[in-house]
């Protein structure tokens, strides 16, 4: 089957820091891969290469087969072939109602170019309800991004990135700063990705949040991959030893 | 009803200040106020100070600030005036004036989206500069323009209409409604909503962040030059320190309206409201006995209690 997701030898520095040095990175369709690494290790850059935020220095990106010409790569196109990235930072407006940061940079458009805001409600109300359940039925169209919990944000954002028919959902510390009942709705989350047939990334530096939802274990250290392990192919414990191991330099 | 409340709070309460102000006036001093005279000289003057401000609360909602418009406006009106007296034709005048006003407006937005100089400092930069060039160019000397007077500029943009209605108020309405759709209803507003409220967000969503920002600078210099254009026509005159008075009551106009300065919210209706407040004190005042001194106390007295009625009511987390 044809990869979701093809990088090779892909390069980005930021003045003298040299953030990624020479990645090569795949997602295969339905697949659940945990990019793992500590703070700094790349992971973040990588993923906005691919969701068009930043362009590679150097090297190849094919995306369901097609090779993409960095220079006319950018976050709308990258959203017209399927990624939808949920970054690590806030990826919704704090003080926007529910329905504009659904539709942000895609409105629904009437004959006369305005928003279309009946529609946009609307379809606001049937993914709240039907992303976050009985809480999100019980929500406005209207009401801020501020009263939601950390958990439903993220939650909010991964619906938004479904509803629009991403099937490459890239989520970026999805879990970092949330209490752990909310952890648990962020996994449920991604499992629901999985079970729609979609593709998606998650990356974190805690393997325990993660390794129940991936299927596919990456490790980044300074820059570069140093790993790859299929769920069946190693135990939580030795995944768990390799990462400290980087974080301890002590290197195979 | 708690529902319209609940959504549009801001805009009753300053309905209800501006009703309140009115009903204050005319207890005080009811051969003005309850004369159509006054309101007929309110309906002249006030939508060049309404169209600044209007076009104020967009670049307020992005998150930036324009404190070149009185010399924009004066600028444009110059390169009106100029034009006029040169050609004799009010179209072709009043092109060049809008189109220098958009000119002034992008050179803003370069400065400060492309070079990065924050938009107070680049806009302090480009108010004195535009302004000495006018006085250079006019050696300080005002431009007389009686011949425009009767004609279809002039009666297209101030004349009168039915003989009573200055038309300048309804060009003023027209452009409330229009700017209205613009942030509520369309996406370049809603891209303006998500800038101000976190750029960084807005980028990664893939809205052009620099693009929009710059049209607004750019929308901000048009409604200058058209203010600006309105004033010269009005008065039949182009000054040199014309618009000088214009900033406290602009931005006195959009927070006492109810935008947040803090960028990401604004209101198009408050900030109308708001200049007719701003736009009746005076007259008030003056014509209830009080010297025109007061003025400025009751402008700032109004501007610190309403803004901080809105600060109250917003009940924002501390850690903001
Ligand atoms: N926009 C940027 N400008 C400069 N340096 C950056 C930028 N983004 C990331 N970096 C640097 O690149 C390296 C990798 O960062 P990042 O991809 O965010 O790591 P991770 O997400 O794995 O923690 C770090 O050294 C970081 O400081
Ligand atoms: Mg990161």
């Amino acid at each position: 089957m044809e990869a979701m997701v093809e990088m090779k030898g892909i390069g980005k520095s930021f003045g003298s820091v040299e953030a990624l040095k020479q990645v090569d990175f795949q997602l295969n369709p339905g697949e659940v891969v945990a990019l793992l690494g500590d703070n700094g290790a790349g992971k973040s850059t990588l993923i906005k290469i691919l969701s068009g935020f930043h362009s590679a220095d150097r090297g190849s990106m094919a995306i369901k087969g097609r090779e993409i010409d960095f220079k006319a790569y950018d976050v709308t196109v990258a959203r017209s072939l399927g990624v939808e990235t949920v970054y690590q930072e806030r990826s919704l407006g704090e003080r926007q109602p529910l329905w504009r940061n659904v539709f942000i940079g895609r409105h629904r458009l009437n004959r006369w170019g305005l928003i279309d805001v009946k529609r946009e409600k609307m379809e606001t109300m049937e993914l709240l309800s039907s992303v976050l359940g009985l809480r999100g039925a019980g929500l406005s169209p209207d009401a801020s991004v501020e009263t939601l919990s950390g958990g439903e944000r993220q939650g909010l954002a991964i619906g938004r990135a479904m509803h629009f028919g991403a099937d490459i959902i890239v989520l970026d510390e999805p879990t970092t700063a949330l209490a752990l009942s909310e952890v648990g709705k962020v996994l449920s989350f991604i499992g629901s990705i999985r079970e729609d047939g979609r593709s998606c990334i998650v990356i974190s530096h805690d393997l325990g949040h993660v390794y129940k939802v991936a299927d596919r274990f990456v490790l980044m250290d300074r820059g570069s991959t140093v790993g790859d392990y299929r769920k069946g192919d190693i135990t939580p414990e030795e995944l768990m030893a390799r990462m400290i191991g980087l974080n301890g330099e002590v290197k195979p | 009803m708690r529902c319209l409340w609940e959504s549009h709070r801001r805009g009753i309460l300053v309905t209800l200040g501006l009703i309140g102000l009115l009903v204050l006036f005319a207890i005080a001093s009811p051969r003005t106020f309850l004369n159509p005279r006054i309101y007929r000289s309110f309906l002249s003057t006030i939508p060049v100070t309404a169209i600044l401000a209007l076009g104020m609360t967009l670049l307020v909602v992005v998150g930036e600030m324009d404190l070149s418009f009185p010399s924009v406006c004066a600028a444009a009106a110059y390169v009106f005036a100029k034009a006029f007296l040169a050609t004799g034709s009010g179209a072709v005048s009043f092109v060049l004036a809008i189109a220098s006003g958009a000119i002034m407006g992008w050179i803003n937005g370069l400065i400060v989206v492309s070079i990065g100089v924050p938009s107070i400092i680049a806009t302090i930069g480009t108010q004195f500069f535009w302004r000495g060039l006018i006085l250079l160019l006019s050696d300080g000397i005002a431009l007389s323009l009686a011949s425009v007077r009767g004609t279809d500029i002039y009666s297209l943009f101030v004349g009168r209409m039915a003989g009573e209605i200055p038309v300048q108020s309804l060009w003023c309405l027209a452009i409330a409604l229009g700017l209205a759709l613009l942030l509520n209803r369309h996406p370049f507003g809603d891209s303006l909503l998500f800038i101000g409220d976190n750029r960084k967000t807005a980028a990664m969503m893939g809205i052009p962040v620099a693009k929009v920002r710059i049209k607004a600078f750019i929308l901000m210099g048009v409604l200058s030059a058209f203010a600006g254009v309105l004033a010269t026509l009005e008065l039949a005159n182009w000054w040199p320190t014309q618009g000088e008075g214009y900033m406290l009551l602009v931005f006195a106009s959009v927070f006492v309206g109810g935008t947040s300065a803090y960028g990401g919210e604004g209101t198009i209706y408050g900030t109308l409201i708001g200049a007719i407040i701003i736009g009746i004190i005076e007259a008030g005042i003056v014509s209830a006995g009080l010297a025109g001194f007061w003025t400025r106390l009751v402008h700032g007295l109004i501007i610190v209690v309403s803004v901080s009625i809105y600060a109250t009511m917003a009940r924002r987390p501390q850690d903001r």
